[in-house]
């Protein structure tokens, strides 16, 4: 038997936890591309060259991050702006990086603006929208973060990444543990030093790059 | 308290969705005489809420919002319904609970609060409407009230289950016809001020949300009664004007009509003595405080 590799979907419906699938999560120093363990720089150099290949990069900050209720979640604030302009400078005219927030988990209703916002309930409907073809979780929970990046296995084909501060996540492709604000701004300097080596993404799909 | 408890991420300013930057801006956290009078100017609820256009339930929640004492410092307990499908636009913190199980939720998030946060004040007031509270979960409210739970309970009545289209609920009147009651109610509606007055209540209101002050009024005084005393309840009518068939601009009207003095959304009132002595107290001091400010501004000119 294969083992279980945690890929670009669309998987299915419900794709399973990656958990259950025997994916374990990195242990400090390291992190997990495809749910395979790798050390720590090898997670920066593949997010890097994601972010660069990606005909929409973007980065989801969640409330963690969004809202300044402590001092550590402003720093952190300030690098994740930080890494969004390194990004946006070193990507070609033709890739469109974006900053798209998660404001709240509470669904909304009658509708969420996917051109502005994200909401775990319904993750997707952002990532079609936009057609976003790699994303980076940061300052989302824990269980939120795991189930928009279930979803969104589920029913697209966008890469998602975790810059999780806790354990990190199984269900990204690629997951960071233990974030900081030196950990984003490495990969902020991961982004500029691949600059120009990796060729933008030529897949189409027939509905947009996220299906 | 003020709004530093609610700050966004400077960097983060100009990609949070206008809603987020309004309500933090324009909302009146931290202001001492917040009131209905601020609606208009601040911000208490997003426009594009999900009720339907007319729904007096959104012009009770306007009001309730503007007229919370604490609410940075408050949490607002939900049912499923109407009114649950607004709560992801309120810029108070609320938690949606399990159909019925609003004042169960409420009576350990209460104490808990207390345990955590000894010494500050931390309001809690669960809204639901009359199918949450008075059928599926009467039990729960009831229990809530016999254990003399500290919090407001805030039943929007609009006599029927609106959410799932019109089913027939205990506050139904007496051979009303809905559209998924096609028999019509068989028996009265159910007499729930007066029940929550035996069961405990220290300040019940039975009223309709036609005049902005008297909301709030009534809610200030439930929330301090409860703070202080014990559980307090107010029943509201808020018509469904998709169900009773009128159109958007005629729920102003339906409540005026039902609160006239013969009806049954007539204003009714009960403060039990300690909470008429607390009352009287408040009253008291806020008296006082006005007194002194003028005499500030007249001694200033
Ligand atoms: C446990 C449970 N039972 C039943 C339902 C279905 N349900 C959803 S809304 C609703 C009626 C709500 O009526 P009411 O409390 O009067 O609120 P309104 O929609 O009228 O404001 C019901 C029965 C549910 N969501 N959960
Ligand atoms: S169904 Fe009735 S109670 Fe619900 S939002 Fe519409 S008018 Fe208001
Ligand atoms: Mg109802």
């Amino acid at each position: 038997m294969n083992p279980y590799r945690v890929m670009p979907g669309p998987e299915h419906f419900l794709p399973p936890a990656a958990a259950s699938m025997g994916i374990r999560l990195p242990n400090p120093g390291e992190g997990h591309i495809n749910g395979v363990i790798v050390p720590e720089e090898k997670a920066y150099e593949e997010a890097a060259r994601q972010f660069l290949m990606a005909k929409v990069p973007t980065i989801f900050p969640g409330p963690l991050v969004l809202w300044a209720w402590n001092e550590k979640a402003a720093k952190k604030a300030t690098a994740i702006r930080h890494l969004y302009e390194t990004l946006k400078e070193c990507v070609t005219p033709q890739q469109h990086a974006m900053l798209i927030p998660m404001p709240d988990y509470r669904p909304k209703y009658p509708k969420i603006n996917p051109e502005i916002e994200i909401n775990p309930n319904h993750p997707n409907l952002t990532i079609w929208h936009n057609k976003i073809d790699c994303c980076m979780f940061v300052g989302v929970h824990c269980h939120q973060a795991n189930l928009s990046l279930k979803i969104i296995r589920g029913g697209t084909s966008c890469y998602t990444i975790a810059m999780c501060a806790q354990a990190g996540h199984e269900d990204a492709m690629l997951s960071f543990r233990d974030a900081s604000v030196e950990k984003i701004m490495k990969l902020a300097e991961w982004v500029r030093k691949l600059k120009g080596t990796v060729q933008v993404s030529q897949v189409v799909s027939k509905s947009g790059s996220s299906n | 308290m003020s709004k530093e408890r609610i700050k966004i991420a400077p960097e983060f300013f100009d990609i949070m969705p206008p809603e987020y930057q309004d309500l933090v801006n324009r909302a009146t956290y931290g202001k001492e005489d917040r009131g209905w009078k601020d609606i208009g100017s601040a911000k208490e609820l997003i426009e594009e809420h999900s009720l339907c256009a007319g729904c007096p339930e959104s012009m009770a929640f306007r009001y309730i919002l503007a007229s919370l004492p604490n609410p940075e410092d408050t949490v607002m307990v939900g049912s499923t319904g109407c009114t649950s499908l607004v709560f992801p636009h309120v810029a108070v913190h609320n938690i949606h609970s399990l159909f019925g199980n609003q004042n169960a939720i409420a009576s350990g998030l209460k104490r808990a609060l207390t345990v955590r946060f000894p010494g500050r004040i931390k309001d809690v007031v669960v809204l639901a409407g009359d199918g949450a509270t008075v059928d599926i979960g009467l039990d729960m409210t009831l229990q809530a009230w016999f254990r003399q739970e500290k919090f407001t309970t805030i039943c929007f009545d609009n006599e029927l289950y609106a959410n799932t289209g019109g089913q027939e609920s205990g506050l139904m009147q007496k051979g009303f016809v809905a559209k998924m009651a096609p028999v019509g109610k068989m028996f009265e509606k159910v007499r729930l001020p007066e029940i929550a007055r035996e069961s405990g209540c220290h300040y019940v209101v039975n009223c309709t949300v036609s005049k902005p002050s008297v909301v709030e009024k009534v809610i200030r005084n439930a929330v301090h009664v409860a703070r202080e005393i014990g559980p307090t309840y107010l029943q509201l009518y808020t018509p469904c004007i998709l169900e009773i068939g009128k159109n958007s601009m005629e729920g102003l009207q339906e409540m005026r009509d039902s609160e006239k003095p013969t009806e049954r959304f007539a204003y009714k009132e009960y403060i039990s003595e300690p909470a008429k002595q607390l009352l009287a107290e408040i009253a008291a001091k806020e008296k006082e405080k006005k007194a002194a400010a003028k005499e500030q501004l007249a001694a200033q000119a």
